[in-house]
């Protein structure tokens, strides 16, 4: 079942927390809605459920628009955060409540709702836990209740708001490989709303970032990783160093860290106006030369190594300012990600003084982090 | 009160101003609390069990019981029925006009029961702004049992809304939310979700509700008229056995209203015990 989500707005009060989202999901499709708290993501997961009303826009599964449809119609499966599993209700009960409540001509008898929920049970994994209460579940076995009890509605969709955010680390990542698993056998649509990374890589087909109420970017985690469309999307998507400077035509500069690089074309215009801009790049796209070698290498910026700590294939080097001291608690600290072999053929050791040279710079100007939001 | 804190916490030192402290509470429970109760069945009893049990015989007290269970046993389901609708509404779902209602549930508190019961004697009374027209129709509110049922609705108007507003807040909508997903109507919800949830606030605002509606004296006694026989409550009853210096015909009636506080009590500990030990 296809997802299409055209032109939505909702405010609550006088704020309006999402300002024109268009979206379209594919049949099958794992989609993962990323983005910092009060983005608007959750907001728009509960549009699709029909828990919130739309002020405008439209949103059809299939060809069927549903923006008008009771929550109850709407025939999706809606997992929350913290489960609201039925704490009155045994396990059983939670997974037959669906079908129990179905007006008496539908409803399946008593039988055939004994087989489903064990054969739901024995999917989630949890055969013999059907007489017990939720209370006395652990947090995981209760999301997999949460689930049986969605997905024995056979919905058109799938939406999982925030499914893992209250386990433990352990317990969260084995759940959502085996969820991804589940998703893959039943080919069922789902919208899952996250604001870990890593968990929105580790499970979806594909990432919708969103920011301040819109979509930001669209796309796999290596594209987002790899070609941010905004500075929005550098900083929040993997890791990310800023340092700050000033453009003057298409030369940027930053004097603390003695760098200089041709901007090209940038957003910035042509202005021979000297304006605030920052530079920002990935640890990993560092390279580091001693600087007492000769003269600081071609687009490089001139540094201290303020602490080397190795992680597995890599050396995480911090990087201060060659003329900032170490006492100095303002300065600007950068992170550069070193293969261990070279850091270890290099011979580079803390307090040393090295050249580093920046693969793939972004240079960014106030005027680029307004734009996306000004529409 | 767990017992693990209690554990834990070293014993403070046994000085002088904790001594004082917890003898000052001592007094103070004893002479507001105890002794007001055991004098209460000591007086009813002093004429001895003949007395004790003649003065519930008498035909005015009698009838006065059977007021006051008549007014319980409508005002109590009425608010029942209106607090667990007022505490869905309010906790469940977001409407114009809802701070205002949660105001509204709250006024019986901050209003004195003579006011109310004054407030009803304008409307409905003889010379009230609904009072020709009641005449007409050979209606009698004010000085009837209708008033004094509508004084005791009144009073207990907030019981059963206060305790389960809080509890119903702290639950937030979400099982509501699940329920409806999974194609339950308001209905459905109300009868398999949200009312197994507040069971327990339930009981409590009932029996408290039920001991306020068999005590109320002020709203009640504005509208009643003290008409014997007729329209005096309990608490009426006693007033009236009092000042008529039949002082232990009055505690024997009184010694009822103590009975029910002390089973409110009593039922209310045995209600949190029991839950305490259910899933």
């Amino acid at each position: 079942m296809t997802i299409h989500i055209q032109k939505i707005r909702k405010s609550f009060g006088a704020q309006e927390i999402l300002h024109g989202i268009d979206l379209h999901i594919q049949t099958g499709e794992l989609v993962a809605l990323l983005g910092p708290s009060g983005c608007g993501k959750t907001t728009l997961l509960r549009l699709i459920a029909g828990l919130e009303s739309p002020d405008s826009g439209d949103i059809s599964f299939g060809s069927d628009s549903v923006v008008r449809v009771h929550a109850r119609d709407r025939r999706v499966g809606f997992v929350f955060q913290h489960y609201a599993l039925f704490g009155n209700l045994t396990v059983f009960e939670n997974i037959a409540f669906g079908l129990r409540v179905k007006p008496r001509s539908q409803r399946p008898s008593e039988s055939v709702i004994r087989d489903r929920v064990e054969g739901f049970l024995k999917l989630v994994q949890l055969p013999q836990l059907g007489r017990r209460f939720p209370a006395q579940l652990s947090g995981g076995q209760r999301q997999r209740v949460a689930l049986a009890r969605a997905l024995i509605m056979e919905p058109r969709v799938l939406l999982l708001d925030e499914p893992f955010g209250a386990l433990d680390a352990k317990v969260r990542k084995e759940l959502r490989r085996w969820v991804r698993q589940l998703q893959q056998s039943l080919k069922l649509t789902t919208v899952f709303v996250t604001h870990d990374q890593e968990e929105a890589f580790d499970v979806s087909d594909r990432i919708v970032l969103m920011n301040a109420g819109q979509i930001v970017q669209s796309g796999s985690a290596l594209e987002l990783h790899d070609s941010p469309s905004n500075d929005f999307v550098h900083s929040f998507i993997g890791d990310s160093n800023r340092i700050r400077g000033q453009i003057t035509g298409h030369a940027f500069r930053s004097a603390p860290w003695h760098y200089a690089v041709n901007a090209g074309a940038s957003s910035a215009g042509e202005s021979s106006e000297a304006a605030a801009a920052w530079a920002r790049f990935r640890p990993h796209d560092v390279e580091l030369q001693h600087f007492s070698k000769g003269v600081p290498v071609e687009k490089g910026l001139s540094a201290r190594i303020l602490r080397a700590t190795p992680m597995g294939a890599l050396v995480r080097v911090e990087l201060l300012p060659i003329d900032a001291s170490p006492q100095d608690v303002g300065a600007d600290v950068l992170d550069a990600e070193i293969p261990r072999s070279d850091f270890d053929r290099l011979g580079l050791r803390e307090g040393d003084l090295v050249s580093a040279r920046l693969n793939r710079v972004r240079i960014v100007t106030a005027s680029d982090t307004t734009a996306p939001r000004a529409q | 009160m767990s017992s693990v804190s209690r554990q834990h916490r070293p014993a403070p030192p046994l000085g002088l101003s904790r001594l004082v402290l917890t003898g000052a509470a001592l007094v103070l429970v004893a002479l507001l609390l105890l002794l007001p109760l055991a004098a209460v069945f000591v007086e009813a009893l002093r004429k001895g069990w003949e007395a004790y049990l003649a003065a519930l015989r008498e035909p005015d007290a009698w009838s006065a019981i059977k007021l006051t269970l008549l007014a319980a046993a409508i005002a109590v389901p009425a608010n029942l029925i209106f607090g667990v609708c007022a505490a869905w509404a309010v906790t469940k779902h977001r409407f114009w006009g809802r701070s205002m209602l949660v105001s509204l549930i709250d006024l019986p508190f901050s209003v004195s029961p003579v006011v109310a019961g004054l407030v009803y004697v304008l409307v409905f009374g003889a010379h009230g702004w609904l009072g020709g027209w009641l005449q007409q129709h050979e209606l009698k509110v004010i000085f009837a049992v209708p008033g004094i049922v509508l004084a005791t609705i009144f009073v207990t108007f907030p019981l059963v809304a206060r305790e389960l507003i809080p509890l119903m807040q702290a639950q937030g909508p979400e099982e509501e939310q699940a329920a409806a997903i999974l194609g339950a109507s308001g209905w459905q919800t109300f009868w398999r979700v949200t009312l197994p949830n507040i069971r327990w606030g339930v009981f409590y605002g009932v029996i408290l509700c039920n001991a306020r509606a068999m005590g109320e004296f002020g709203a009640v006694s504005v509208v009643s008229g003290h008409i014997r026989g007729q329209t005096n409550t309990i608490p009426l009853h006693v007033e009236v056995l009092y000042n008529e210096y039949q002082s232990s015909a009055a505690f024997a009636v009184a010694s009822l209203l103590t009975l029910l506080a002390l089973a409110t009590v009593f039922i209310k500990s045995a209600l949190e015990w029991y839950r305490d030990r259910s899933p």
